[in-house]
């Protein structure tokens, strides 16, 4: 309705020095995000200007009724693409009224990875493919495809045009400029190769800000599918039987890796990651058993393989890489539903503090 | 309609100095709010320059048909986020031809109370939390919720984000902005437990200010609801069963409890307002015995219970409260039907005025 919308794009600006602050946070099953909205007397650049808050940790699984109060601590701001003008969102993090993080605060132990000395004078850089998938409201079915039926098999539909191939690209489209808009360093967008299924790629990021940026992205994305009407499914493996699963390929690299002589520390980096690959595979997202089968361009959930410009590798280095001799390289497990606070800095802690016995 | 929008939108300021003022009061239920307008030869921005007015008071249960003129005096101004320019909302209140307030005015009183120098003295700040529930017209069901049906159980609605938990954001987000717009001290806002429903808060604002302020939202929100072709329920239990219901949990401190060994004052407040929990529950909105049940974050409406940190509790003191030994404390009894005038002033008079 055109009055409703001149109400949501009022500038306000234009009659008050007061913000808009959308506090956002990673809910109690580590995947759901959760937000509300404060007044601020005035604009606001600096995440430590901003005051702490509070929230109800007992309607989203994070406290008990009796003592319910989980502390939001501001960690990064971003231009609100939806309230435009002076308007923020803020990325948190959740402690306790003593000051403990809680549990499924996973931010606090990645900052402290990242600001190790070892680990910050090695300046790690990610970059992140998240990929997801559009469902139909309701009846939770891809979009694009027919309710109780399939689309022709996959083929047509990895960076398609057209009606009959490319669905929701208005989604993809809107988020894209709304992330640059805000701040968020997205580097491109592509759809993929199940139909419904799309991605987009922030970085490179450096250290904690990747998992700020792939959060704020994310939340970013979930309030568009909103506004039109679509769900959004972070699932790895939303559709069984021949269609792809969803991942979140994690490119990494130091500045090491990065310098001349960087592919025998990539080499090296990738031999520690293969010693520990079990305990990285547990903490790369729930439900990645149902996509890392081997097939539809994975390897199998159980062993890992790295080779160069191979797909059907864990870890994955391309030609660029192998022929300057340096560079960085693409670690292909980790399910679109994992938590980049966790998968950063795991990566980064394997590869730089951990030693094999 | 193209041509539509253009006239509802047309800037009057640039051909004329007069002015369009709605006249807002509360109707016979206590809860229904009315508004007419008027057109004023030049901007105004102080309510005791514009000029009193009437209206029928028959048609509003509020005054019998033979002798039906009710008075508006006007009360406080808002910017009109509807009309803008230098059009303006005008609170007001009600009284008979002889100057009598009528039964539903609840203001007078409330301006009473804080006028009493005791009261004005301590600087009586509220922080109210107004929740409600967006119904889907003609059928009065929840928005987003299936017709014959119910959604998941509560859980991800709570502050959530996505076309499957949140339904209705527009007209929040709409509803933020032309508060802030109009001059409210709207402070906040968030998405709650039940799916469909949402909370804004208004305030910190000083004595009878945090009643008209409250006021002014709630027409503005159901404008917004109307433009929306969405129905506003300020019901305490709209749906029964495992279902939140929707209170106006109204948050208070005085001078004294700002400063320095301001918790003992807190709790001695506190200690009052228990000794006349009957009283307070019979004036803090109907049907709120169907939502104080002791479940759903609510404690029993027979029961007066307070805790630090406790969404259990009748009253709620935050732990940095706690911490500082100053603050405020949050009464959560008030459902969301109350009226803000009559809380506000019940609660400064029970903790100022009153003796046991």
């Amino acid at each position: 309705m055109a009055l409703l919308t001149d109400l949501i794009n009022l500038n306000l600006s234009d009659y008050t020095e007061k913000i808009i602050a959308e506090y956002i946070w990673v809910g109690g099953s580590g995947t759901d995000l959760r937000s509300k909205a404060r007044t601020l007397p005035g604009p606001v650049t600096d995440p430590s200007q901003l005051p702490k808050w509070n929230y109800d940790g007992s309607s989203t699984g994070q406290a008990p009724g009796k003592d319910s109060e989980v502390i939001l601590c501001p960690q990064a701001i971003f231009k609100d693409p939806f309230r435009k003008g002076n308007n923020i969102l803020v990325m948190c993090d959740c402690y306790t009224p003593q000051g403990e993080p809680i549990p499924t605060n996973k931010r606090y132990n990645a900052a402290k990875t990242f600001s190790n000395s070892i680990v910050e004078a090695e300046e790690t850089w990610f970059g992140i493919e998240q990929e997801y998938t559009l469902l139909q409201k309701d009846v939770n079915w891809p979009l694009g495809w027919p309710i109780g039926g399939f689309p022709g098999p996959q083929g047509p539909y990895y960076c398609a045009a057209g009606a009959d191939k490319a669905f929701g690209r208005d989604v993809v489209d809107a988020h894209y400029k709304a992330c640059l808009y805000a701040g968020v360093k997205i580097s491109g967008v592509n759809g993929e190769v199940m139909p419904g299924q799309w991605e987009f790629q922030v970085g490179p990021c450096a250290a904690i800000s990747a998992g700020d940026h792939l959060w704020i992205a994310r939340y970013i994305l979930e309030r568009i599918t909103e506004i039109t009407g679509v769900v959004l499914s972070l699932d790895p493996k939303p559709i069984p039987g021949d269609w792809n699963g969803a991942g979140a390929h994690t490119n990494y690299s130091t500045k090491s890796m990065r310098s001349d002589g960087g592919y025998e520390v990539i080499k090296e980096a990738i031999h520690k990651l293969g010693l520990r690959h079990k305990d990285h595979i547990s903490a790369y997202g729930q439900g990645n058993e149902r996509r890392l089968t081997g097939r539809h361009e994975t390897a199998d959930i159980d062993t890992f393989v790295w080779g160069v410009a191979n797909r059907g590798a864990s870890i994955r280095v391309g030609r660029d890489t192998e022929k300057s001799g340096k560079g960085y390289f693409e670690d292909r497990r980790p399910a679109s539903n994992m938590d980049p606070y966790v998968v950063t800095s795991m990566i980064a802690e394997t590869t730089l503090l951990w030693q094999p016995n | 309609m193209a041509l539509l929008t253009d006239l509802i939108n047309l800037n009057l300021s640039d051909t004329t100095e007069q002015i369009i003022a709605e006249y807002i009061w509360i109707g016979g239920s206590g809860l229904d709010i009315r508004s007419k307008a008027r057109t004023l030869p030049g901007p105004v921005t102080d309510p005791s320059k514009l000029p009193k007015w009437n209206y029928d008071g028959s048609s509003t249960g509020q005054a019998p048909g033979d002798d039906s003129e009710v008075i508006l005096y006007p009360q406080a101004i808002f910017k009109d986020p509807f009309r803008r320019g230098n059009n303006i909302l005008v609170i007001c209140d009600c009284y008979t031809p002889a100057g009598v307030p009528i039964p539903t005015n609840k203001r007078y009183n409330a301006a009473k109370v804080f006028s009493h120098p005791d009261v004005a003295v301590e600087e009586p700040w509220y922080g109210i939390e107004q929740e409600y529930t967006l119904l889907q017209k003609d059928v009065k069901w929840p928005l987003g919720w299936p017709v014959g049906g119910f959604p998941g159980p509560q859980g991800p609605y709570y502050c959530s984000v996505g076309a499957d938990k949140s339904f209705g954001r527009d007209i929040v987000d709409a509803h933020y902005k032309a508060c802030l717009y109009a001059g409210i001290q709207i402070s906040g806002i968030n998405g709650e437990v039940m799916p469909g429903q949402w909370e804004f808060q208004v305030g910190p604002a000083v004595g009878i200010s945090s009643g008209d302020q409250v006021w002014a939202a709630r027409y503005i929100l159901e404008r917004i609801t109307e433009i929306a072709g969405v129905v506003v329920s300020f019901d305490p239990k709209p749906i029964q069963g495992d279902w939140n219901g929707a209170g106006a949990h109204t948050n208070y401190s005085t001078k004294s409890m700002r400063n320095d060994g301001g918790y003992e004052v807190i709790k001695a407040a506190i200690e009052k307002l228990g000794k006349k929990h009957k009283e307070h529950i019979a004036a803090y909105g109907e049907g709120n015995e169907r939502r104080l049940t002791g479940r759903h974050e609510t404690a029993d409406i027979n029961t007066f219970l307070w805790g630090v940190a406790n969404r259990g509790a009748s009253i709620r003191v935050g732990r940095e409260t706690e911490q500082n030994g100053k603050g405020y404390f949050e009464d959560r009894r008030p459902a969301s039907n109350m009226d803000p005038y009559v809380v506000t002033s019940m609660i400064a008079e029970t903790t100022i005025l009153w003796k046991p």
